[in-house]
């Protein structure tokens, strides 16, 4: 898990193999830096595939900015546990986190991309959810 | 007719432009395209580009949309700035594009 403080949203990689998340936040920082809060969370609570709750609250806190923060999932319960991390958070945190329907590595790259010029969460999300489209 | 554009700013100022080859090895791919949107972004101006000097143009600060453009190495990118600080956002990516965006 990676983090740098600013005010640029932030930016969370959940994925079902820690390999995946941490190679795609690989890939954020090289090739947009270190000007974006990042996190990233995969694999279940015994370090199978999965995804935990429990891990992507840690990783929406690594990478927590006033800015607000954007996740971005790969399949079905990445998406689901993330909705309900973002459920479980205190409430006026709650509206400043997204889920972005985009794909895991692409999206983060472009969101951070997004994020490392200052621009809003709601422009996050939508340059992200380009790709679809 | 007005402008769409959200960015108002622009409105009251004449389109510049200018081109340049895309000198480095693999052409505007993924790192050089977000290389590209983020120095666009640095500028209130609009920021286009296009493979002809006729368009059709492409939002520069858009890094799916820079990347869908493909340009190869050897392509000409013609460049339109249009805003307050068009000059130098003009001049901001003509010397990213020309010093290869720093990959040698």
């Amino acid at each position: 898990m990676s983090n740098s403080s600013s005010g640029n949203v932030g930016i969370v990689i959940v994925s079902h193999s820690s390999k995946i998340a941490e190679g795609a936040a690989d890939m954020v920082r090289q090739m947009v830096g270190n000007a974006v809060p990042l996190a990233w969370t995969g694999g279940d609570t015994d370090g199978g595939l999965g995804t935990n709750v429990a891990g992507i609250l840690e990783a929406i806190e690594a990478a927590w900015s006033t800015a607000g923060v954007a996740i971005l999932v790969d399949l079905g319960g990445a998406e689901t546990n993330s909705e309900m991390a973002v459920e479980m958070l205190a409430e006026d945190r709650r509206a400043r986190v997204v889920v972005c329907n985009a794909p895991v590595v692409e999206g983060a790259v472009i969101a951070a991309t997004e994020s490392s010029g200052g621009s809003s969460l709601a422009a996050v999300k939508r340059s992200a959810e380009e790709f679809y489209a | 007719m007005h402008d769409v554009n959200p960015s108002r700013a622009s409105d009251a100022f004449v389109p510049l432009t200018a081109s340049t080859i895309l000198v480095n090895a693999v052409g505007l791919h993924a790192r050089p395209s977000v290389k590209l949107t983020q120095c666009a972004k640095r500028f209130t101006a609009k920021v286009e580009l296009s493979l002809a000097p006729d368009g059709p143009w492409t939002d520069a600060k858009s890094p799916v949309k820079v990347m869908r453009v493909k340009a190869p190495q050897g392509a000409t990118l013609h460049f339109r700035v249009t805003g307050p600080d068009g000059k130098a956002a003009l001049a901001a990516v003509l010397a990213l594009v020309h010093d290869g965006f720093g990959e040698a």
